[in-house]
Formats: structure tokens, sequence, C-alpha cells
């Protein structure tokens, strides 16, 4: 199985032609937006339903049914909102910047569509604030949009207004979470609502909202196109689709690469990435879904198909497709705790379990790194982890919880080599001094 | 109505109740630090988890999900104890634990909830955080490491106080709750996020440690600050007054205080008069009782006496004054000092009808000639309610202040309550709850009540179940007063007029006393202050902790408070004072006691036995005459904390007022 | 940015309590709050602070900051308690709340980074004077430390001001650095030769038309 270039939606994803207007009309953005539009918006919604596109940033919930929570009758004084989550900052994801560098108008048209579809009167597109350039691109392509009728009133000629604005972050991976992005986009701090109410009931600035990630919302005009069956030819059952998978650390070429579902991950690093570095048998671990997920051991992910449900059953998870290769080379402590220092340094600070927790995790990760601890603090730590996870207001607490837990799961040998040698080099004893 | 069940036992609660107050309906108690009833919810301690199904297989934080029919809500179960211990050793871990030094010892959230979830041990081996303190003011002493980031203060200040300057800067476990650039809290409802605060973090700057709870001795008041009639607590230790704190009674204060409530007490011990002085050849001399009561027959008085009281005085004291005066065959009684003369024929025509509690029902409002943040501060806090929670539109006639919401300011004159632009009259026409606010700088002026009551009919204020019509007095005995019949139809002027020979001040301290050059004039107070400097004897007496009262509210309810400590020197409960002169002027008043002078005050005034109950004034009007009311409307308050004779001995509204209000800065001494 | 002590408030106010908005960027300003609807121009604090932080670079030759003031007068147009403003300011890294540098060199030190080299990008920054979170005497560079920037296939990287440098080693880091300081403007990007973008080195696996001219695939669908 090998996706064909045709079936890629993202074709300038490396930039090799112009993001503009013209280019991307010429690849076959924009064509015929309108008619898509007459489906009507219960169709368009069925439509993408029946393709299994699962939403792209992360929690993988199924795109259509998102939409389907939105109000049928929205009034003026009440309008919905889409809200498109450009705030890409999980550690290993970099896909979104691709797709609004290069090929902006998918997005932008996607963002009509899909408006239109849950009957919203305006996107904001939240995109992270060191997006600096990617950000300019995408005021220009709005603007191009705006200039050539395909925003604003009568969009595209398709009889409906829809206006799509650009909201710059500032520098908070939480304002990834939903209802903290919407916060941020009513100009408050980016934390977390409390759920319920949800945003499709009470969204930005009360109102009925859906937040989609950047893929999801740019793979629907082709979607469309195509024909649900089309993208559903992809990928498992329950995995549909192609995917941009991003692949970063020891590989011999990192990349990003629009690849089909449930491809494996030894045909995916195999045939874009050169391989593991070193060979295969260099492998330790993969993060295989962004920072977020706990790691996988070599033996596990090689023959694990990259998708929702084939990366859960190793105890991990697909994520945003953020793949962190490591090799042997690798401290994969210190990899671990730098994750852990990350979701310190992005705690919102709202909540006590994720505010106290993750300093103390990452706190304890530093002396495991050094094995400057005792071995039973690797007990402590991960019923510290225990005690973050499920009890926070939003997922960052799982997220800082489950990268130590894999480490502990797979890697505790490792940990507890660390403490007894250093036990043994008298270590214990410069503790004591303290 | 959904039914629940919590630990087995079924409830049923009130559409729009959470999991959590469906869990006290069933007798379960769930600790929290962030939930307040009074807050908006935050959700962010995490210490309310409980286990609910159906639901996500983790445990939901109770203060914040809605309760739903058939949900099975466990609060008992390995779940939810593995919850609260997490969050509790969470909180624990950067919390100094410095119990010992902190003044919240002994009645501290932290404390207990962590003896009744917590785990008992620490694990923690890192350093713990430490945080800078950060100035809020004269009041707020604070000790930001003990912080616990529950956002209380800072909901306070928004929702309640209207003063956003309290927020939480940097994020994660850099969070720091500060006042805006560690400035002064501007406000004075600040000393409530003292009460507020779970932790030590916030405590009272001018109780700082001077007590433990535990030696305290807790006796359930009336504030006499304002009209308002705040019910508190007041905390003693031997004869001095520690604290003042506010008690929960949803119709009055809700359960909140104004600064000057919690901290005029210092006052208490200051400037006393604690024994009888007597003026001979143009001095105050010290004096015994009895030569005190002397040179009083020695004025050989007859009926020529009158009697003014004060605005913290207590209905006993008034009646037994009132007694003796009529005993002596006068009726000369006033208690409006500064010369006030509105029309008092009818009492619900000078009373706050709405009632303070359904001011929040209120969606258009009219103030006309008040500071409502300084005449009764916790009305505003329902204005600000009324704006907040249900859009009402403010107008305001008057010198314009900052009243913590946004009000309309049409102007400072008088004419316009004849004469109000349509804008008003427009807004009024759609309103369902109308509502009027006179004030008492409006009441100053000529022909401004009268026109004031004539909106009643042009902006159709009284309707069924509703009456829009309220006068706001600052005065805590004022609406005692008037029942008790402290009122000359010219006010104190009518009393100036007739030159009685002998004059009683009832802790009046604002009178004009160069009217009273005629007079024989015996201060009967506490404090030595302006009445006790122009009296010729002063007969000491005891101030408000110091005595059991009857207090009415500008509302008209009736309040009771209780003795809760004992005044200094030879000072004399005020009733007996008056059973005693009796004596001495050869009259007799009818009682004995406290207990029998308040039966016959009771028997003479009915009303004033019904404690809690507002009283019934019936409804009707003055005949108001012709009313061009115009010129400037007069601000009563000049300095919100320096407003009686307790508080300007205090030290600490001194403070508050040169600080707050005068722009002056003080160096903190370091600790 | 957390944790740094606000300077010194008198001489912050004598320098910036004048702070206006230019006239090019007074008009950027209305264009931005019209992005929202009415009644909800607080949505616009951030773009503004971001605004209002460029300006302050402009005016001093560095990448800006945020003195109390020039927040205040933010909050101010915006109809916004100071507090509120202030709490952004502090919650989100992009605004400085001290001075820094002409360049503000932002080296990404998070796990995919660090697995490809974001030590060695460090050790550069080091050993040409720069100390993380301090600016260098001559005011040219202030060297931080972020979290991921999102360039990991292309890592590791470094932003300097508003552009990235990707595919970094010690010696590349050194250069661009030298360049800056000679005034000169390193190409931005990836520093690989050979590659343009994120696609793997020595030319992409897939959409290979694409490299050389505007393919348009519907013909094969």
């Amino acid at each position: 199985m090998a996706l064909a270039d045709k079936d890629r939606i993202f074709t300038n994803v490396y930039g090799y032609q112009d993001w503009g207007l013209k280019a991307a009309k010429a690849r076959g953005d924009w064509d015929k937006t309108a008619e898509l539009m007459k489906r009507g918006q219960d169709q368009i919604i069925e439509d993408i339903k029946a393709s299994g596109l699962r939403g792209r940033g992360g929690a993988g919930f199924p795109t259509g049914l998102k939409w389907s929570f939105m109000p049928k009758a929205p009034t003026p004084e009440r309008p919905s909102f889409l809200v498109i989550n450009a705030d890409e900052s999980e550690p290993g994801s970099c896909k979104d910047r691709e797709i609004i560098r290069h090929d902006p108008h998918k997005l932008i048209e996607g963002a009509l569509i899909a408006g239109f579809a849950m009957r919203a009167r305006a996107a904001y597109i939240y995109i992270r604030g060191e997006y600096i350039r990617e950000a300019e691109t995408l005021f220009a392509a709005v603007q191009q949009a705006y200039d050539a009728g395909l925003l604003g009133k009568n969009a595209a000629k398709s009889g409906y207004d829809f206006d799509v604005f650009v909201h710059r972050g500032a520098g908070a991976y939480i304002c990834g979470e939903e209802t903290a992005m919407i916060e941020s986009l009513e100009g408050k701090k980016g934390q977390p609502r409390l759920k319920p109410p949800f945003p499709a009931g009470a969204g930005l600035y009360g109102c009925p909202t859906t937040v989609n990630n950047v893929e999801s919302i740019a793979v629907v005009p082709t979607i469309l196109r195509r024909g649900a069956t089309w993208f559903s030819s992809f990928g498992r059952e329950n995995n549909k689709g192609t995917k941009l998978f991003q692949i970063s650390g020891h590989v011999e070429k990192p990349c990003v690469v629009e690849e089909e579902m449930s491809i494996s991950f030894r045909e995916l690093i195999e045939k874009h990435c050169g391989g593991v570095r070193g060979g295969w048998d260099n492998l330790l671990a993969v993060i295989p879904g962004g920072s977020s997920v706990p790691l996988v051991p070599a033996s596990e992910i090689i023959d694990c198909p990259m998708d929702f449900d084939g990366l859960k059953a190793v105890g991990s998870g697909l994520g945003t497709a953020a793949i962190i290769v490591m090799d042997k080379s690798t401290d994969i402590v210190r990899a671990i705790s730098r994750i852990s220092y990350f979701y310190k340094h992005e705690s919102c600070g709202q909540c006590t379990p994720c505010r106290e927790g993750t300093g103390w995790m990452w706190r304890v990760m530093e002396r495991l790194r050094e094995g400057k601890a005792d071995i039973s603090e690797i007990d402590t730590l991960y019923q510290v982890t225990k005690q973050v996870e499920g009890h926070t207001i939003c997922a960052l607490g799982d997220a800082a919880a489950w990268p130590i837990q894999g480490l502990i799961r797979h890697f505790r040998p490792e940990l507890e080599r660390r403490i007894t040698e250093r036990k043994g080099e008298g270590g214990a004893m410069l503790e004591a001094a303290e | 109505m959904p039914k629940v069940t919590v630990d087995g036992i079924e409830v049923e609660v009130p559409a729009g109740a959470t999991v959590l107050q469906a869990c006290e309906a069933a007798g379960k108690e769930i600790p929290r630090f962030c939930y307040h009833e009074r807050l908006s919810i935050a959700g962010n301690c995490r210490m309310c988890l409980v286990e609910v199904s159906p639901g996500p297989p983790k445990p939901q934080a109770s203060c914040a999900l809605p309760a739903a029919d058939n949900q099975v809500i466990r609060t008992d179960t390995q779940m939810v104890r593995h919850a609260r211990e997490g969050v509790m050793e969470f909180l624990l871990i950067n919390h100094p634990l410095d119990c010992p030094i902190c003044d919240q010892g002994g009645e501290c959230d932290l404390q207990d909830q962590s003896v009744a979830y917590g785990k008992g041990h620490s694990r923690y081996d890192e350093n713990k955080r430490a945080v800078t303190e950060k100035y809020m003011g004269p009041i707020v002493k604070t000790v930001m490491t003990r912080c616990i980031h529950c956002t209380r203060c800072v909901r306070f200040a928004e929702e309640v106080a209207g003063v956003e300057s309290i927020g939480a800067i940097y994020r994660g476990e850099n969070m720091q709750i500060t006042s805006y650039l560690e400035q002064a809290v501007n406000s004075e409802l600040s000393g409530n996020v003292v009460d507020l605060c779970p932790v030590g973090a916030l405590t009272s700057k001018p109780y700082a440690f001077e007590a433990r709870p535990w030696e305290l001795s807790k006796t359930p008041g009336i504030d006499v600050m304002d009209a308002v009639g705040t019910n508190i607590r007041i905390d003693v230790r031997g004869r001095q007054v520690m604290r003042v704190l506010p008690r929960i009674n949803d119709d009055v204060n809700e359960e909140w205080a104004h600064d000057k409530t919690r901290h005029h007490i210092d006052g208490l011990m200051e400037r006393r008069l604690d024994r009888p002085w007597v003026r001979r050849d143009g001095k105050l001399q010290s004096a015994t009782w009895a030569e005190a009561f002397e040179a009083i027959r020695a004025v050989n008085a007859g009926s020529s006496v009158a009697a003014i009281a004060g605005d913290l005085v207590d209905c006993e004291t008034m009646f037994a004054a009132k007694t003796l005066v009529n005993a002596l065959g006068s009726t000369m009684l006033e208690g409006r000092q500064t010369g006030l003369s509105y029309d008092v024929s009818s009492l619900s025509a000078v009373n706050f009808n709405t009632t303070i509690a359904r001011v929040e029902e209120a969606d258009v409002i009219l103030l006309i000639g008040t500071n409502l943040r300084w005449e009764a501060s916790l009305i505003n806090t329902r204005v600000r309610k009324a704006v907040w929670r249900r859009r009402a539109k403010v107008f305001a006639i008057g010198q314009e202040v900052d009243l913590t919401y946004r009000a309309e300011w049409l102007g400072n004159d008088a004419a316009l309550i004849a004469k109000l632009p349509k804008t008003v009259t427009d807004a009024f026409a759609k309103a369902e709850r109308p509502m009027v606010i006179v004030g008492g700088g409006a009441l100053a002026v000529t022909g401004a009540q009268a026109a004031a009551q004539a909106l009643v009919k042009t902006l159709n204020l009284v309707r069924d179940d509703w009456n829009g019509f309220n006068v706001v007095h600052m005065a805590a005995a004022r609406m005692g007063s008037l029942m008790l019949g402290y009122a000359q139809s010219g006010g104190i002027a009518d009393i100036t007029a007739a030159a009685p020979k002998l004059a009683f001040f009832l802790g009046a301290d604002e009178v004009d006393f160069a009217n009273f050059d005629k007079s024989f004039k015996v201060f009967v107070g506490h404090h030595g202050d302006k009445g006790a400097h122009a009296a010729d004897v002063i007969l000491p007496a005891v101030a408000w902790p110091e005595k059991a009262g009857t207090y009415v509210n500008t509302e008209g309810r009736v309040q009771v408070a209780e003795r809760a400590a004992f005044a200094p020197g030879d000072a004399r409960e005020d009733w007996s004072i008056f059973r005693a002169l009796a004596d001495v002027l050869g009259v007799n008043v009818g009682f004995d006691s406290f207990d029998a002078c308040r039966a016959s005050m009771i028997a003479a005034v009915p009303a004033l036995g019904r404690e809690g109950e507002i009283a019934d004034y019936g409804w009707s009007l003055p005949k108001g005459g012709t009313a061009k009311p115009s010129g400037p409307i007069p601000s009563p308050v000049k300095d919100f904390y320096l407003t009686n004779a307790i508080a300007r001995a205090s030290a600490t509204m001194q403070r508050c007022s040169a600080e707050l209000l005068h722009g002056e800065t003080f160096e903190e001494a370091a600790e | 940015m957390a944790d740094v002590a606000f300077p010194d408030e008198a001489e912050t106010r004598a320098r910036w309590g004048n702070f206006a908005w230019t006239a090019e960027n007074a008009a950027q300003a209305t264009k931005i709050i019209a992005r929202y609807p009415a009644g909800r121009q607080r949505s616009a604090i951030m773009p503004l602070l971001d605004l209002a932080q460029r300006q302050v670079g402009a005016e001093t030759q560095t990448q800006g900051w945020l003195p109390v003031p020039v927040i205040e007068y933010v909050a101010a147009q915006l109809d916004m308690p100071f507090i509120r403003a202030l709490e952004v300011a502090t919650f989100y890294t992009m605004y400085n709340m001290a001075p820094v540098a002409r360049y503000h060199v932002q080296v990404c030190g998070t796990t995919p980074c660090m697995l490809r080299g974001s030590d060695d990008v460090m050790a550069a920054c080091k050993n040409k004077g720069l100390i993380k979170g301090k600016t260098t005497p001559d005011g040219l560079f202030t060297l931080t430390e972020v979290e991921c920037m999102g360039n990991c296939s292309s890592a590791p990287m470094v932003q300097i001001n508003d552009d990235n440098y990707e595919d970094l080693d010690y010696d590349r880091t050194v250069a661009i650095l030298d360049a800056l300081a000679a005034g000169e403007t390193p190409k931005p990007g990836t520093q690989e030769p050979g590659r343009h973008t994120v696609e793997p080195l020595g030319g992409p696996t897939t959409l290979k038309e694409m490299v050389s001219g505007n393919h348009d695939y519907r013909g094969d669908w």
C-alpha cells in the first residue's frame, strides 16, 4: 500500500511553488466552492461524517459529528463561531506550519465550507505567536481571498456571508486547548474553562463555537470534491484518510510527509526518512504522537500501524502524528525530563494538581536523570503522576503525566541503574552533605 | 427538580443546583477551597472531586458540575479519597507550614482539611517555593508564600467589590496573586478578602499577631457604622474587642462587612470617657457621679429639657432618654443632628421600601443625591449585582463618584428631580422593577423630598409586590429614632429656637453646639469628641459593643445586639444613667432594669419587639406641596473612614483615610 | 515572560509615560480592533500588546518590551482594567517585561531539538558570549531558551527576531551570530545545503513533480 501523489491533499506541502491564490487555484483550490456549498449544510456534515475524518489536533474526535452539535438556527444576537486551532505547539508537531505557509488557501477555503456547514458567521484562526512569518503569509492569503470575493459578503458567490479573521497568540502552549484558546481570543489569560458548558453550547463570547485543528479544516474541500468514499478508502476501519506525519529525532532524514493512515512505522521511516539513524537495531524508543503520549519501545513500535487504534494498542496514541524517534545514543531520562520541564513551563497555573505537580515531577525527573534519588522515589513519582492524571481541568495534567508513566513502564531498569551506580560512587554521601 | 443519589441517599435538589450542593443536601461534607457560594465558580482547587456516573471514568469537580436527574454520586470511594489526598498533598508541598506564626492558625481551611483529608506525611523533598509579599493596603496583610491560588480574592474584587485591581500574574507554578503593581486595594470592602482567603495568605493587618481564635469569646452584634445594620460577630478578649467579623444574613449584609465595620474597633480603646466631668470655671474637670448629677439638678430646668440622639445609639438608650424627657414634661426630641428637617409624617416615605435584598431584582435605578458606596456600601453591592446579573440601568443625580458600576450621571442639580430627561423617563416606562434611591444629601435640599416623592406616581414605582421608592439613611440610630418620635417638624431648629435650659446629647457629636449656647449641655456618651468638648457635664456611657440594644436599619428591619464587652472605668450603661437621673430630677421613668426598659419600649412601640422583622409602616406619602428644588446637592459623607467619634479615634481608620482618600504613603515597618 | 522583576517603576514612567501610537500604528490598532465584534474590543489586547512592543522596539532599536505605562495605554484604549492587561502581558512568553537586545536569540531546547543537537546550538551561543536570560554588554544579543517552536522536522532551530534558522549545528549557529553581529542578514530557514524546507534531505520522496512546476494532480483523479 502506497499513497499515490494524486491522492495527496497537500500538494505544495514543501513550498516549492507559490502559496498565493493564483497558484493555489491552479492546483485545484477554490474550484467551484459555491457548488460544493450548494449541497447544503446537513449534506456536507453527512459527507464529512461518512468520510471517517477524525480530528487531526490530537484527540481524534469525529469531525462531522462535532459540527452536528452546533445549533441549526443561530440568531444574530447569538451567532455561531468557528475557531481554527493553529496554535501548533505540541513538541514534535510541525504540520500546520507547512499548511499555513505553503498551502494557506486550502485552510481558508476549508474555513468557509466548514463555517457554512456549521452555520457560523465567522472563523477566527488562532495562530501561535511564534509563527511570525507564517502568520504574515496567512494574513496575506486571507486578504487575497477577500480581494477575490471568496470571503466576506456572498463569499465565493455562494450567497453566504462569512468572515475569516486571523488572531495571533503570544506564547502559551495551553492555548491549544480549545477553551483556553477561546479565553485567549477573548483577551484573557489562556486558562482552560470548566466543562460543561462545552463550546458548542457556550464558547467564544458565550456563543456556540466549534474549535477544529488546521489540518481537519484544510482537508475538507478535497474530501468534498473527491467524495467521502475516496477519503475513507485509506486507512483501517475507524482510522480513515490521509495524514500529515511529522518525523523528527534520530532518523536519517527528518521530514513532514502526507501518507495513508495506518501505514506501519517501519514503512513510513524506510520510505521517507531514510531509516533509523544507525539502523533498526539502533532504535531505542519512539514517541509517536507528540510529547503528550507515552513513549513506545522499539520492539513494540516497529510494525505498529500508525493510527489511532494501532498506537492505542501499544499503550500510546496517534496524537498529532508527530513522531519523535530516539536511537540508542539517547539519554532517555533526559529526553523525558525535558518534556517534563516543558509541561512545567506551560502549565497555566490555574488548577492545583498541574500547577504543583508539574514542577514536582520535573524536579524528581532531573534528580533521576543523574541518579540522585532513592529507588523508592520511582514509585513515588509514579504515584504523583497518578495524582495529577485525571484530576485537572484540562488535559495538560494528563499530558504531563503520561510521558513519565511511559518512561517508568518501559525503562525502570535504566532509572534504577543510574541510582545504584551513583550510590556506588558515593553519591549517597554527596547527597547527605547537601 | 433533579433527583440524585449520594452515597446511597436519594435527594431532590432544585434545578440548577450543582453536584456539590446535592452532596450537602444529602448531608455529605465536601471539602473545598476555591468554591464560595457568593462568588463565581472557578473549579481550580480540585478538592471537591467526587465520583459521578454517568460520566467519564475519572472524578469530577462537584462545585462545577450541574446536578442531573438519576446521577449516582459517590463521595466515599477509593477514587475520591485518592483524589483528595493527592490534591491536599499538592497544596501542601509549596505551602510553608508556618502555622505557629500564622494568624490563620486555628481557623484555617487548609489546616482543617489536611487533618481530615490529607495523608498525614509529606513525600516532597525539593525546595519549597517562596513568593514575595504584595502590598495591598492598610487592611490586608499578605504572606503570599502561603497562597494556594484559589482566586477567591480575585473574584471577590471583580465581582462583589467592583474594583478590578487584584489579579494573578505570571503562570504555572510562578503564578502570583497581587494587587495591581502592589498598590493598595482601594476598596471599602477590602477586608472581606481576609475572610475569604482559606489560608493565611491574606490576613488582617490591624489584627496581626493580636490573638488566637481560641482565646476569643464571640458574641453576635449589629454594626452601627451605617444604617445597613450589618450582622456581625464581636470577638473579645478580656475587655478588648479584638475584631469584628460579619455574620451571614442574606437579607441584609449577605456575608460581607465593610472596612469601617471591621476596623474602627481600635477606636474603642482610645479617647474613652471613663469618668464623669463637670465644667467648672469654663474648664471640664473630673468629677464623681454624684457631683455630676448635682450639677444637672442645680440647673432647675423644669420642663425646659431636650434630648438629641446621636447616630450610633440603640433604641433602648433613646427610649430611656425619651421617657425621662417626657416625665419632665417635654417632647423636645430630635435625632437629625445636622439640621435635616424632612417630612416624617409617614415613615414609609422615608424608608428603604424595596428592602435591601430585593435591590438585586431592580432593572432601572435612579440614584438621587447619594454616594451609595459610602453611605451604604452593602446596598451599593446589591445595586452592582443588579447591574451585573440583570444588566440594570443606573441613572444618578448628584456629585459624580465611582460607584463601581456604570451609572449615567445626569448632573448635580436638584432641579433635575422634577424635570428628568426623556432618556430616564423612557427607561422607567419600560422598567418592570423600577427603583429610586434618595440619599441624605438630597433630603437636605428644600423641596427635593417632595419632588422625589412625586416620582412614585410619575415613574410608577409602586406596583403589586414591589415598592421602588427608597430613602437611604446613614445613621444606625435613624429609623429607630423616628419610630420613637425623635423628630420635630422643623428639625433641630425647633429645639434651638425653644432654647431649652437643659439638653441631653446622646453620643451626638455632629450637632452645631453654638446654637445651644443658652442650654446646659449634658453629653451622655463614650468618646471625647466634639460633643464632649462642648458639654457642661459629661456622663460616661458605654459604646455599642458594651451594651445590648435594639437597632432598626434603613429598611425598617428590627435587629438586636448582645453585649460583648465591658466599658472602661466608671462608665455606666446608658439606660441606667437616665434611670438614675430620674431619681435626681424627682420623676419616675417606670423601669428599674434593662429588661424592664426594653419591655416598656416594646409596649410603647410594638414593632421594636419583633426581632428580625421589617416594621410595617403602611404605605402612604405625605401631601407634598409644590416642589421646585434647585441647586447642587451636597454630599453628606466627606470622609468614609471618619464619619463618627469612634472611627475618628481609630488609628486604622485615620490611616485608611490618609492613605486611600488623601494619597499619603506609609512606610511599612520591616518585620 | 515570567520571572523577571519589573524594571523600576518611576524610571519607566519617566521614560514611557507619554507613550502613544505612531500614526501608522494608530491606524493599525483601529484595524485590529475591528476584527472583533462590537463591545468585544478586549479581544484585541494580545495583538495590540504585540504592536506596542514592536513600537517600543522600533523606538529603542531593540526587539522591544512592554513598560507598564505602555500596557496601561493599551488597556485604556480597550477600556480594560489595568490588572487584566498585566495578567495577559505576564502570562504569554512573547511579551518582554524587561528590555531585550537588538537581536533576541531564542533557542529551542525541547526534546525534538535536543535530540538533534540543540546543546551544540546553546554551546555556540555561550562561546559567543551569550548568557541565558541576559543581554550581551554591547546590547546586541539577548539569549533565551524557549520551548518547542514547531520546527521539529528541521531541528535544531533558533528564532532570532522574526525569522527562524533551522537545521543548525555548532558552526552554522556561529556563522549566523557572526553575520548578525556584522550587520548582515543571514538567509532564514533551513541552513542545510540542498534542503528546501521540510522535505527529506536529498529531495522529496513524494510529489516530485511539484519541485519543478505547479503541478495540477486533478487530471489523475
